[in-house]
């Protein structure tokens, strides 16, 4: 079988990396924001499978961190939306140059 | 030893009357302070009396000495084990006798003051501000440490200021509480210096034990205070001498003297309580107090005899030309307190040269209340012409005839004219001061004479002098705050009658004591005897002196006028009090605000402020250079973070190897 180089799956784990952080400056919608980092850690999570896949095969040790991770960016999307939810109550937008109160 | 702890409520009850008084006075009890305050004052008059029954004719002699109780010690701050600040109640013929003082002077002007201010409208305040004095000085009298000492001392101070500046809407009566309360701050202060060498070299702030460590010649503490020096003079000295500034100071000696003619200015009653009877002879009860150590001092003693003599002196002078009736008795006290201490000072510790210790608690016992009398009469008076000047007085001795004979009695008892009290307390000192020192005699002999002059000149010049004043009534202007009711016009009221009384009855009586039987230096009964060769001297002479003064001022004549000028400038001197005042302004606007006062104000205002001001305002200049970064946008902060991210990641990857 013809094995994917590690250095393929590490340029698509950065390009999603920096794609994730491009969107997290440039968007203003606070759920983009929140997609944008969720793309982000994926793209860490990609980096622990292939890593542990290929240098050290006979370990689970990366796989736990991806799973993790994983739970842990689910309740973290969790507590944002709950967050944009109260936002938007408040000032009846999700954008957040709206929300800039909190400055000296 | 029986159990005197029921002391403890003499003090304790002037207390609860002014804590009564002084909170809810003006709304509950503004007429009822006076009778309330008279009431419990008159409990602790009698508990002295029995104290002082209990003590001198019971149980306080063992083999014939006096002996000194300790009634009572808690320990209120330990710094070690053997320095502590104790709170207790002493029991010895000195303190039990200034009991006595005390309390029945306190009693009598609460009564008086009954007539005196009523229709006050702070009279509720004016019994509080009394009752806290009488606790204050009843405090001190009893203490156990010379630093309870010390606290009843500043309390005293400040019932002092708080009852001559009773007339807070008169500017001079403001002007003179805060002099007084300054002078003796400032004597206090070499007073707590005092404390502080005596404390550092004896070990110990509890009076007994300081007395018995520093008069054997043996004691380490002993050899240590005298061994040390600073400029010439030994440690020794220099507590006693600062312990007797802060002396001088509450006892108006030269040169602190300068308040006490202006403490005059709160109510008649209240100088007679504290700037005759009480507080001011604070400063000899101190020096007699702590006298077996001064007595192992032969140059403090020497600075309290020719302090106490020159001022007995120099007040004497001046008391002759002044024209306020206050301040004429003012002087005298003062005078009369130059004597106690001369007479302290020329004494020895024990046996027959302890003469002139108990002359001097003698001359403070019978003083007390010939001097109260002298100054309650003084009140009556100006009660009922409304004016301290002489010259508005005159004729008065039909107008009110109880007044007259008290206070003509009371002179003579000052006057030292047997047999009323004066006379033997002053035979006792001159007596002392014959066999110890012939020019404190003489001092003593002439001052003497003075006083004779100048107390019979104020009493021929109110109750002489003139036709009886019809136009008292009408001379309202210059005491406004005693805007009375009218009908009190007259001798005053029942109690006010009662009171002269009284004290008149002491004035006659108190001499008979057998004063030396009681109290003398080292608890031993001493024998006197007055010798009648001895007396005709001073005797005579006083009558000289009021003769003298019965030609001047007796009926209206030009006498007076041509002494005036006979003297020229030293009475004009002496009319501006010999320029103390003065002097004392000068020292203080002229060189110490100038030259010390003010350059402290500039570093003060320049290096200390400038320090704070430049550490805050360097602060407020940065951070607002800086708070821009705090823009709120939640985009920018995390633009930060990666930029802090990437800054760690090349300082680890490639800088930091």
């Amino acid at each position: 079988m013809n094995e994917v180089p590690l250095t393929h799956i590490l340029f698509v784990s950065t390009a999603l990396f920096f794609i994730g952080m491009y969107g997290l400056f440039t968007r203003r919608n606070l759920i983009t924001m929140l997609m944008s980092i969720e793309l982000m850690l994926n793209s860490v999570n990609i980096n622990f499978v292939a890593f542990n896949k290929y240098l050290f095969p006979d370990k689970l040790d990366g796989l736990f961190f991806s799973l993790f991770i994983i739970t842990i960016a689910a309740a973290e999307a969790a507590v944002a939306i709950a967050i944009i939810i109260n936002l938007y109550r408040s000032h009846q937008s999700i954008d957040v140059d709206d929300a800039t109160e909190m400055k000296f | 030893m029986s159990n005197y702890l029921y002391i403890l409520w003499i003090p304790l009850l002037p207390l609860a009357t002014f804590v009564l008084l002084g909170l809810f006075g003006r709304k509950y009890f503004a007429k009822t302070a006076g009778i309330i305050g008279t009431a419990s004052l008159l409990t602790s008059t009698l508990l002295s009396f029995v104290a002082a029954k209990q003590y001198f004719f019971e149980d306080g002699k063992v083999n014939g000495v006096y002996q000194k109780i300790i009634a009572l010690k808690y320990t209120w701050l330990q710094f070690s084990p053997n320095v502590s600040i104790d709170m207790g109640i002493i029991v010895d013929p000195i303190s039990v006798m200034m009991l006595i003082v005390v309390t029945s002077v306190s009693l009598m002007v609460h009564l008086f003051s009954l007539g005196y201010m009523k229709g006050e409208e702070r009279f509720a305040t004016y019994y509080a501000f009394l009752s806290l004095f009488t606790f204050s000085m009843l405090g001190l009298i009893l203490s156990v440490n010379i630093f309870q000492v010390y606290m009843f001392w500043e309390l005293v101070g400040v019932s002092s200021f708080l009852l001559i500046g009773y007339y807070f809407n008169k500017p001079s009566a403001v002007a003179a509480s805060k002099k007084a309360f300054i002078v003796t701050r400032f004597a206090d202060l070499g007073f707590l210096i005092g404390i502080l060498i005596m404390g550092f070299y004896g070990g110990t702030l509890d009076i007994g034990l300081l007395i018995e460590k520093l008069t054997s010649a043996q004691s380490p503490e002993f050899l240590s205070i005298t061994s040390a020096s600073f400029l010439g003079a030994s440690m020794l000295t220099w507590g006693l001498t600062l312990i007797f500034m802060g002396g001088a100071g509450k006892s108006a000696m030269f040169p602190l003297h300068i308040w006490l003619p202006d403490a005059m200015e709160g109510p008649t009653p209240v100088s007679a309580l504290i700037h005759a009877a009480t507080m001011v002879v604070a400063g000899v009860y101190l020096v007699a107090r702590l006298f077996p150590v001064f007595s192992m001092d032969e140059a403090a003693l020497t600075i309290v005899t020719y302090v106490g003599a020159f001022s007995a002196l120099l007040a004497a002078v001046i008391a002759c030309t002044q024209t306020d009736i206050k301040r004429v008795l003012a002087y005298s006290t003062m005078s009369q307190i130059g004597y106690m201490m001369f007479a302290l000072g020329i004494s020895k510790n024990g046996g027959e040269a302890g003469l002139g210790y108990m002359a001097s608690m003698f001359h403070l016992f019978t003083h007390a209340f010939f001097k109260s009398l002298l100054f309650l009469g003084a009140g009556s008076v100006i009660h009922m012409v409304h004016s301290n000047e002489m010259k508005d007085m005159g004729g008065l001795r039909k107008l009110m005839p109880i007044t007259h004979a008290s206070f003509l009695i009371a002179c003579l008892a000052i006057a030292g004219i047997p047999p009323f009290a004066g006379f033997f307390s002053k035979e006792e000192i001159l007596t002392a001061a014959f066999h110890e020192n012939k020019l404190i005699y003489g001092v003593a002999l002439f001052t003497a004479a003075l006083t004779s002059f100048y107390m019979f000149r104020l009493y021929f010049n109110i109750f002489w002098s003139k036709d009886a004043v019809a136009k008292a009534h009408h001379n309202d202007g210059h005491d406004d705050a005693h805007a009375h009711d009218k009908e009190s016009h007259g001798e005053g009221t029942l109690t006010m009658k009662l009171t002269l009384l009284i004290l008149t009855a002491c004035a006659i009586g108190v001499g008979f004591v057998p004063f030396s039987q009681f109290i003398t230096s080292d608890g031993l009964a001493l024998e006197t005897h007055i010798d009648l060769v001895f007396s005709i001297a001073p005797v005579a002479l006083s009558i000289i002196a009021i003769l003298l003064s019965a030609s001047f001022y007796k009926t209206q004549n030009t006498k007076s006028d041509k002494a005036v000028a006979l003297f020229g400038g030293f009475y004009s001197a002496a009319y501006k009090k010999f320029y103390v005042d003065e002097l004392y302004l000068f020292i203080t606007k002229k060189i110490v605000f100038p030259l010390i006062g003010q350059p402290i104000a500039w570093a003060d205002r320049n290096i200390v402020d400038g320090f704070m001001l430049l550490l805050a305002n360097t602060t407020e200049k940065i951070s607002a250079a800086i708070k821009g970064l705090q823009s709120g946008k939640v985009q920018n902060y995390a633009l930060y973070f990666f930029g802090g991210v990437i800054a760690l990641s090349i300082l680890f990857i490639y800088i930091w190897k």
